[in-house]
């Protein structure tokens, strides 16, 4: 790292650089079990052109990464107050990339969000994240947090829900749900914690709608309602008008739910929510993928098969095994074990990257750096969440572990950025 | 304190809370519960059940009769079959269109993406002329497996078939380890010795990928099986002797039944009208099966085991027998040729003793012997007197073991019928009824009922003096000897003496000056014949033809039985043909001067009637 320009003073953050390596690493083994084949030849190597080669998805994640540790040394190259100065630019492209997105790109899986240089496909969505999150941290910063006005909320809304829009035109709806994580890194910030409350609220809704009848659900509310009411009616009777308007927004949720449940989702989401709760709706369709995916990890067992053993993912009863559905593999493979390496990998580098985030001196640098926590943790969650059926499928990939360049560059960008801010924070002191 | 740094807590406790409900998540379904394993295997675990090779079958003389032979099954997988010219695929096949239409509407009705039989039983020259241009046709494809096929075109009826098994026997516990669709003996010996055999399946687990390509052993064959293959079996049918006797019951309906009564073992049995053994394998089965089954003349009835006819005067010997063991007559005792008791088959010399009364074949004589059996004065009522009477009679009967299954080694074996008085009682009405009424017996007409393998057995046992093997078709099981069951000496309650007593009117049947058998004697050659004729009453149409005999007479080697429905007189044609079947058997070879019997008596049995000579 001697390259490295002197201002970083041996100050990058090691602990986060070693978790990042240690999860590409991990995720390339991963994705070559996934994707291993015992026709291959043993050395494909020696045996093999590089055109060959390049048909094998292990083979171009070492590719991907070659080209993301590139991109590690020129993300620290850069001057890091250059991320401060360009963030609206940078957001003002996006924007109009993702705009002519649609109308440039070739339809693939039903969705015209790929773009093609080449060889290289990349997905402008994928970047959208980065540069929301740069744009987002710009613009706190130049409030005054302590005194929001209604208006600095509704920019900020307005900034935060403007790309996840356009990508839900490009048919990437997983993609654009990343965006609802930028809720957790504006809590930090001073957003009101009922918005989140509500949010949760509705999810509940949401299930104990499928599960149970409107009615049911109402009247039981409100016999709840009634109760604790009665239970402490003597420091609640002043508070009727309160209680009135929580009963009136919960069964209002309830229809919401309902009518969003019915109305505004597709036929395939609400099926992906359905088999939540029921795996068998839709055995042959989105239900394959989660009973097989719930069953290629739970045969894994405590230890797992062992690497290159899984019968599961090698056997293709698991579909997009290497990208969306890597923890399979890794779950079948390694087990019990396995599985909690992985989610012990990622709590290690979110509390790492709060921490790191947390000693910014900026708010710019402090609410990147939570940008960067909850869009990981975001994935995290609806991930390893829809491989072992506890949230509905949604088509994102595993930060560092599932295959694929687009995925793994955005998310070492996401990364590296916070890192080289973190690096220059002494400089920030000095300067200031 | 920075800005709510307080909330740090929080955003960390909610990471901490995911990962904790993932981990429990985790926790549960790869280390708590097992039934993911098991779906798991249940993916990629192919069970491929090798079915094993069929015992082979071999004769008395170790000639192979039943062997083992691949044929083809023309397979299609419905999705995979692209824009099909049915009319030149049928030519191709020599098929009717009409067929492999049908064939591939049920095809798709069964599964569009696995294979189903298009065409079963393609032998390997007719698949040679269809392999070619099948290339042609995607999604067709040829599986091999074994068949039955056959060396010999005689004894359809103690061979059996094999055939897919039935939904039905499916269900039945003992035949759980069968597939839809597998082969097992349906009838005869391939059914009764389905076990031996069968032979053990041999089990491979295979890995399967979701498409169901196979992907390789599932850990290296460690828990594969091979398949042992079944255990020959050799019978003691002799199958020049059964061709030979199969070829003079042509054109007739009836059976032959040949054993050796030192053994029990059976050297011939023809249930005639006869069929090839081939016709129920191979390609278009089922529609001859069919055609057999709708066939009037009734070829797919086993007559010696499942016919029981009354067995006529043969059945006088057993009556003698009885009446000789139970002291109630000497083998000199004369009894009057009385017309006036029951019409003789001829008018005769007088029968002043057995010897006579067997060679002339005296109805009152047999009358009388019976009746000396069953009315005993056991009761000084002359219902119950009879009643008890025919009660003890019967049990000594059935010690020649008639009236109830002898215990072959087929199934589908009738138990004959020899009435009880139950049975009268039933019938008349309880002392409603005297010996008058079952006198028929004595001479083996009336009630009773006899199948032609129970007449075989009682010649045998008249020949080993006293005791018997059950009769039975397989001498030898892989290496080893017959089922234990049929080592096991039989005794029939009446003393050598007694049999020594009738032999020599059963050689004067034959060899006597007029007896009966006279047209079974074999003297010429060297050889004494001990015989008796029968002469079935027939309510429904011509009496059936019957003779039973053994030879050489002094050291049994053979016994047999020779039943013809519809023949009249059972000296005119059953007796030359049992002579032919014996001298054959005995000699190897039929004199010269007999080779014109050889072609005069196949055909049909109604010739015989024209020439009858009571």
């Amino acid at each position: 790292m001697n390259s490295l320009p002197a201002r970083y003073n041996r100050s990058i953050d090691w602990v986060t650089v070693l978790l990042y390596l240690l999860m590409v690493g991990v995720g390339w083994l991963n994705v070559y079990a996934a994707s291993y084949s015992p026709d291959a030849p043993a050395n494909p190597f020696s045996s093999l052109s590089f055109g060959q080669l390049m048909d094998f998805n292990w083979f171009k994640q070492i590719v991907w990464i070659g080209t993301a540790l590139v991109l590690v040394v020129v993300l620290l190259v850069i001057d890091p107050k250059a991320y401060d100065t360009l963030a609206y630019g940078l957001y003002g492209l996006m924007i109009l990339l993702l705009l002519v997105t649609p109308f440039i790109a070739r339809p693939i899986a039903g969705s015209r969000s790929w773009l093609e240089l080449g060889p290289v496909r990349v997905q402008p969505a994928e970047f959208a994240k980065f540069i929301t999150a740069l744009a987002a941290s710009r613009y706190l910063a130049s409030i005054n947090l302590r005194q929001q006005s209604f208006r600095d909320q509704l920019v900020l809304a307005g900034l935060t829900l403007l790309p996840p829009v356009l990508i839900i035109a490009a048919n990437e709806t997983g993609q654009a749900l990343v965006f609802a994580a930028f809720l957790l890194a504006y809590f930090r910030e001073g957003m009101s914690p009922l918005i989140l409350l509500i949010l949760a609220a509705g999810a509940v809704i949401l299930i104990l709608a499928l599960l149970v009848p409107k009615l049911w659900l109402i009247l039981g509310f409100t016999v709840l309602l009634a109760v604790v009411l009665a239970a402490n009616w003597r420091s609640l009777r002043h508070h009727l008008p309160l209680s009135a308007g929580v009963w009136a927004v919960v069964i209002g949720m309830v229809f919401g739910v309902d009518f969003f449940f019915n109305n505004v989702l597709q036929d395939h989401q609400r099926k992906r929510i359905e088999i939540l709760i029921n795996p068998s709706a839709d055995p042959l369709g989105v239900g394959w993928n989660v009973t097989q995916s719930k069953i290629a990890i739970g045969s894994g067992g405590l230890a797992g098969k062992g690497f290159l053993q899984g019968t599961q993912t090698k056997f293709d009863f698991v579909p997009e095994q290497s990208t969306d559905f890597i923890f399979c593999t890794v779950g079948e493979e390694w087990g019990w074990v396995g599985t909690m390496t992985t989610i012990v990998l990622f709590m290690a580098l979110l509390g790492r990257i709060v921490y790191v985030a947390e000693r910014q001196k900026s708010v710019f640098g402090r609410t990147y750096g939570y940008c960067v926590a909850s869009i990981i943790f975001f994935h995290f969650c609806i991930n390893i969440g829809m491989t072992i059926g506890l949230a509905p499928v949604v088509g994102i990939p595993l930060p560092f572990f599932s295959y694929g360049g687009s995925s793994l560059w955005s998310f070492t960008t996401l990364l590296f950025i916070l890192l080289a801010m973190d690096a220059a924070r002494k400089q920030d002191l000095e300067r200031y | 304190m920075q800005y709510l740094e307080g909330r740090k807590y929080v955003v960390q406790a909610i990471f901490l809370a995911v990962a904790l409900v993932f981990a429990t998540r985790l926790f549960y379904i790869q280390v708590l519960d097992g039934s993911y394993k098991l779906a798991a295997d249940r993916n990629t675990l192919q069970r491929i059940v090798q079915p094993p090779y069929r015992g082979l079958i071999y004769d008395r003389k170790g000639q192979i009769l039943v062997q083992n032979t691949p044929v083809y099954d023309l397979m299609v997988v419905p999705r995979e079959v692209k824009v099909l010219d049915t009319l030149r695929f049928s030519q191709l096949l020599q098929l009717p269109l009409e067929e492999v239409r049908e064939g591939l509407q049920q095809a798709r009705k069964f599964s569009r993406v696995k294979a189903s039989p298009l065409v079963q039983n393609l032998s390997t020259q007719e698949l040679a002329a269809i392999q070619d241009n099948l290339i042609d046709f995607p999604g067709f494809s040829v599986k091999a497996r074994m068949a039955r096929s056959y060396n010999t075109h005689t004894m359809a009826h103690a061979l059996g078939y094999v055939g897919s098994i039935t939904p039905k026997l499916l269900e039945r516990p003992q035949y759980s380890k069968y597939q839809p669709g597998e082969f097992l003996g349906i009838t005869g010996l391939e059914s009764f010795y389905e076990k031996q055999l069968m032979g053990r399946r041999g089990v491979q687990y295979r890995m399967v990928n979701v498409r169901g390509i196979e992907k390789g052993a599932f850990r290296d064959g460690e828990y594969d099986t091979l398949s042992v293959a079944g255990q020959d079996l050799h019978l003691s049918l002799d199958s020049e002797l059964q061709g030979y006797t199969e070829k003079l019951m042509a054109g007739k309906r009836g059976s032959v039944v040949a054993l050796d009564p030192k053994t029990g073992e059976i050297l011939a049995f023809v249930s005639a009208p006869m069929f090839d053994p081939e016709m129920l394998s191979g390609k278009g089965m089922g529609n001859r099966y069919m055609e057999l089954l709708n066939n009037p003349e009734q070829p797919l009835f086993n007559r010696p085991l499942m016919a029981t006819y009354p067995p006529g005067s043969t059945f006088k010997l057993v009556n003698e027998l009885v009446a000789l063991q139970a002291g109630v007559v000497s083998p000199n005792t004369p009894f009057a040729c009385n017309w006036k008791l029951v019409r003789c088959t001829h008018r005769h010399e007088y029968p002043s003793n057995v010897g006579l009364a067997i060679k002339n074949s005296c109805n009152p004589y047999f009358y009388q012997v019976m009746r000396a059996t069953v009315l005993r004065g056991r009761s000084s009522n002359r219902f119950e007197d009879a009643r008890l009477g025919l009660g003890e009679w019967r049990r000594k009967v059935m010690q020649f073991g008639l009236g109830e299954k002898l215990g072959v080694d087929m199934g589908n074996e009738k138990k004959g019928l020899v009435p009880s008085p139950e049975f009268y009682d039933k019938r008349n009405g309880y002392h409603r009824w005297t010996y008058r009424t079952v006198y028929s017996l004595s001479i083996g007409q009336g009630e009773m009922g006899i199948t032609g393998l129970q007449m075989a057995n009682v010649l045998a046992t008249i020949a080993n003096r006293g005791w018997y093997y059950t009769p039975h078709f397989v001498r030898g099981i892989g290496s080893g000897g017959p089922l234990p069951e049929y080592q096991i000496k039989h005794t029939v309650g009446v003393e050598a003496r007694h049999f020594e007593a009738i032999i020599p009117g059963m050689v004067s049947v034959v060899d006597g000056n007029g007896g009966t058998g006279n047209n079974a004697s074999l003297s010429d050659v060297g050889i004494v014949v001990a015989g008796k004729t029968g002469t079935v009453q027939n309510p429904h149409g011509d009496d059936h033809a019957t003779f039973a005999a053994f030879a050489p007479a002094q050291d049994p080697k053979i016994a047999i039985v020779v039943f013809i429905e519809n023949a009249g007189f059972g000296g005119s044609s059953a007796a030359p043909l049992a002579a032919l079947v014996m001298e054959k058997y005995l000699r190897g070879q039929v004199a010269p001067w007999r080779h014109r019997w050889e072609e005069w008596l196949p055909g049909p049995a109604d010739r015989f009637i024209k020439r009858r000579k009571y």
